[in-house]
């Protein structure tokens, strides 16, 4: 029993982690442009001088 | 473009935010240029490129305008138009909201399952009594928070008095929930937290996907019926001339029309000629010649001279907005048309609740305390809720359109895949639709000189005629030659130096029948003609088409003589001259003989049909309107996507029925146990993950269906 108070809030406890992260993504526009960034990663930083 | 000079400097600039769709990027080097092109433009702070939606954001000077970004997006050779705010944030929201109570309903099962597995194996006591309340803790929010969805499409279809698919749905939940709750406070045996959140996981995961297929195909469309003109230069009695808004415009007016200006009301010309691009009203690009006394419409663009039109009708009036409207009244029709799941459900929920109240009915009568009697009834709501049901239909769909979105076909919803399995006739546009909609040259008599100069005139100018010669050029591997000094000259042509020699692309003099221009070099004359090849697998298409079963015919505004041949080489039904209203009427008289047509069309003038079709395909040539209207767009120089998307369709029809058959197959194997009071929370919710697993993997095998 002792056992379980620790380890279900642990377990509780990263699940609620987990949610809060893909909630903080979905905010921040994380998933908008999934393709594009498999496409920038080919974008070679040639111009740093433009930026 | 003189941006630069107008800048201010940087502190008291007003900066703003401007959207533009560009449909023509394709790999990561478009997404370099282009944020590094208008990177570089004064007046532009930052500009962003979303990919997946194939937009960029720019953020730039208030008065750096959106023509001035289109230009320059031009130059960079990216088409591009301008998006108004945000058009789709209400759908987006919808899938975000859906995303976020999946991932919510998510969580909730992931960790009540693992209390319930402890209970399962035999927890009990204090344990188990600690557990189902930790289950309530955790079950309650989650199913207030992600049951949201449910409950009201349930209350909006209840408080209309029909019912749909989210009103078991959202009773059984309930029920669920609250009857777990009261075995929570009574320290009872059984609770079924875990069914109800894992029901609303999986329905949610089927609501998600589809709202996500929505969104995905949408935004490679979403273009926007924004090309008439907005305002015209106005001649006043003195002579001079004053800009006025399309909406202040009367009949009567003569308007001034430069070249390159869209039209912005009907009218008649009283003086100049020379020639316009009628794209936007018949999807055709190749330039018609006008002239005094010729009727032009809104919406067009003059390619030449100025030209002096006398205003015969505007707004609402123009043969444009007549159009907008017969399309708009239309889609009424589709709209009415109901959904593969809606159907289902329509027999399904009625069956499911009265089973549940004589479960009820029948154990009271048996005997059974209306505690027990009320746990059967709810346990039978529970396993006999459309939890494949609610996957059945989005899985199959999400896996179909992703194949044809591989193929090049654009699908727009789910609702568009079920009209096209069951299409029966098929009706061709012709120009743009059975042909390429582009003059193409027949450069076979050319020798490879006059190619390489013909390419290194044509390149430099953007009329049609010259695009269909680079395009026919540069397929057969021309080389350009290098000829310096190339401008255009208004009325005469192309004219440049090639190794000191004059060339030039001039207007033909003695064409003929068709389109045609000279090519000059030095003395040497050469006629190019051209010519609107049909699409290379047209005839494929069309007995592939036959083969499904599916006759097709040829339906054209284009004149009868020059759809004749296209017909007859087709072996197919061919009518012309046919005006955009009676296209609605042929369609009509289809629909009457109790057949399905699906429409195939580019032109503004197809708008209509193609929005009073059973089905809808447009080419990604079509005006704007055109692939608005249409159900799916498919991209390229082939016509096979047309028979390639029936069959599809057709496929993901037959799984869909086949998940049907599983999902209810299943319910008529569990609902005796329930029934018969066996179904405890853990044989619930195995069923459940099983029919829905079974339904999944059934759909994915759509993936090699496009192949």
């Amino acid at each position: 029993m002792s056992g379980l108070t620790l380890l279900i809030p642990i377990a509780l406890g990263m699940g609620v982690f987990g949610l809060a992260v893909f909630f903080w993504a979905m905010k921040h526009g994380q998933f908008e442009d999934l393709d594009g960034a498999a496409q920038r990663i080919l974008i070679e930083d040639e111009d740093d001088e433009a930026a | 473009m003189n941006a630069a000079t107008a800048i201010a400097p940087e502190s008291d600039v007003e900066l703003v935010d401007s959207r533009f769709t560009v449909p023509g990027m394709r790999c990561a080097g478009c997404i370099a240029k282009i944020e590094r092109g208008l990177g570089e433009l004064p007046g532009v702070d930052a500009a962003r490129v979303n990919f997946s939606a194939k937009r960029v954001a720019v953020r730039h000077d208030a008065q750096l305008d959106d023509e001035a970004l289109v230009e320059a997006l031009e130059r960079l050779g990216f088409e591009s138009q301008p998006v108004a705010d945000n058009p789709l944030a209400t759908d987006d929201k919808d899938a975000k909201l859906l995303l976020r109570a999946l991932a919510v309903a998510g969580f909730g099962m992931m960790n009540i399952m693992l209390l319930s597995v402890s209970v399962w194996s035999g927890a009990g006591g204090v344990t188990r009594e600690m557990f189902h309340w930790l289950s309530a803790l955790i079950a309650l929010p989650v199913v207030a928070y992600s049951g949201r969805p449910f409950v009201a499409s349930a209350a909006m279809a209840l408080r209309y008095g029909r019912t749909n698919m989210d009103v078991p749905i959202s009773i059984g939940v309930l029920l669920a929930t609250g009857m777990s709750f009261y075995e929570t406070l009574t320290g009872g045996e059984h609770a079924y937290f875990d069914g109800a959140v894992m029901l609303l996981f999986f329905l949610l995961a089927g609501r998600a996907l589809d709202a996500t297929m929505r969104n995905r195909t949408r935004a490679g469309i979403g273009a926007l019926l924004g090309r008439m003109g907005k305002s015209a230069a106005v001649l006043q009695d003195d002579g001079s001339t004053r800009r006025i808004s399309a909406d202040e415009l009367f009949p009567g007016m003569v308007m001034l029309v430069a070249a390159g200006e869209a039209l912005a009301a009907d009218g008649e010309v009283i003086d100049g000629a020379g020639a316009i691009d009628n794209a936007m009203l018949t999807g055709e690009s190749t330039p018609e010649p006008v002239m005094v006394g010729d009727t032009v419409h809104a919406g067009a663009v003059n390619l030449s001279a100025p030209l002096r039109i006398r205003i015969t009708a505007t707004k609402g009036d123009t043969a444009l907005a007549e159009i907008a409207r017969l399309m708009d009244e239309a889609g009424q029709s589709r709209s009415r048309y109901v959904r593969i799941a809606d159907r289902a459900s329509r027999l399904y929920a009625p069956a499911v609740h009265s089973l549940a109240l004589l479960a009820f009915i029948g154990w009271m009568l048996a005997g059974a305390g209306w505690h027990q009697a009320m746990i059967i009834a709810i346990s039978v709501l529970i396993i006999t809720c459309p939890c494949a049901m609610g996957l059945a239909v989005p899985a199959a769909q999400v896996v179909a359109s992703g194949a044809l979105v591989k193929k090049g076909v654009l699908v727009k919803d789910g609702s568009a895949l079920e009209r096209l399995a069951e299409v029966d006739t098929v009706l061709f546009d012709k120009t743009g639709t059975l042909t390429l909609g582009e003059p193409r040259a027949e450069i076979g008599d050319l020798d490879a000189e006059a190619r390489s100069v013909a390419l290194g005139l044509a390149q430099n100018s953007r009329h049609p005629l010259s695009k269909g010669l680079v395009a026919s050029l540069q397929a057969a591997g021309t080389a350009p030659a290098e000829v310096i000094g190339v401008h255009e000259e208004s009325g005469q042509g192309l004219l440049g130096l090639w190794h000191g020699t004059p060339a030039a692309l001039e207007r033909a003099e003695a064409a003929g029948s068709g389109l045609a221009t000279t090519l000059r070099i030095g003395d040497r004359r050469e006629v190019i003609r051209f010519s609107d090849p049909l699409r290379a697998d047209a005839g494929a298409t069309v007995s592939a088409l036959s083969a499904l079963g599916l006759s097709s015919q040829i339906l054209s505004g284009d004149r009868t003589q020059s759809v004749a041949p296209v017909a007859r080489a087709l072996g197919i039904l061919g009518r012309g001259a046919v005006q955009p209203a009676e296209k609605l009427v042929a369609l009509e008289a289809l629909k009457r003989q109790g057949h399905l047509p699906l429409m195939v069309g580019d032109g503004l003038n197809d708008g209509p049909a193609l929005a009073a079709a059973h089905a809808s395909l447009a080419p990604a040539s079509a005006s704007d309107a055109s692939q608005q209207a249409a159900d799916a767009v498919f991209l390229g120089d082939r016509l096979g996507p047309v028979s390639l998307a029936v069959r599809v369709a057709r496929e993901t029809m037959r799984i869909v029925r086949q998940n049907f058959v599983f999902a209810i197959g299943y319910n008529i194997l569990a609902v005796p146990l329930a029934l018969a009071g066996m179904v405890t929370p853990m044989v619930a919710a195995i069923a459940m993950s099983l029919s829905s697993l079974v339904v999944v993997g059934n759909s994915l095998r759509l993936a090699r269906a496009a192949r």
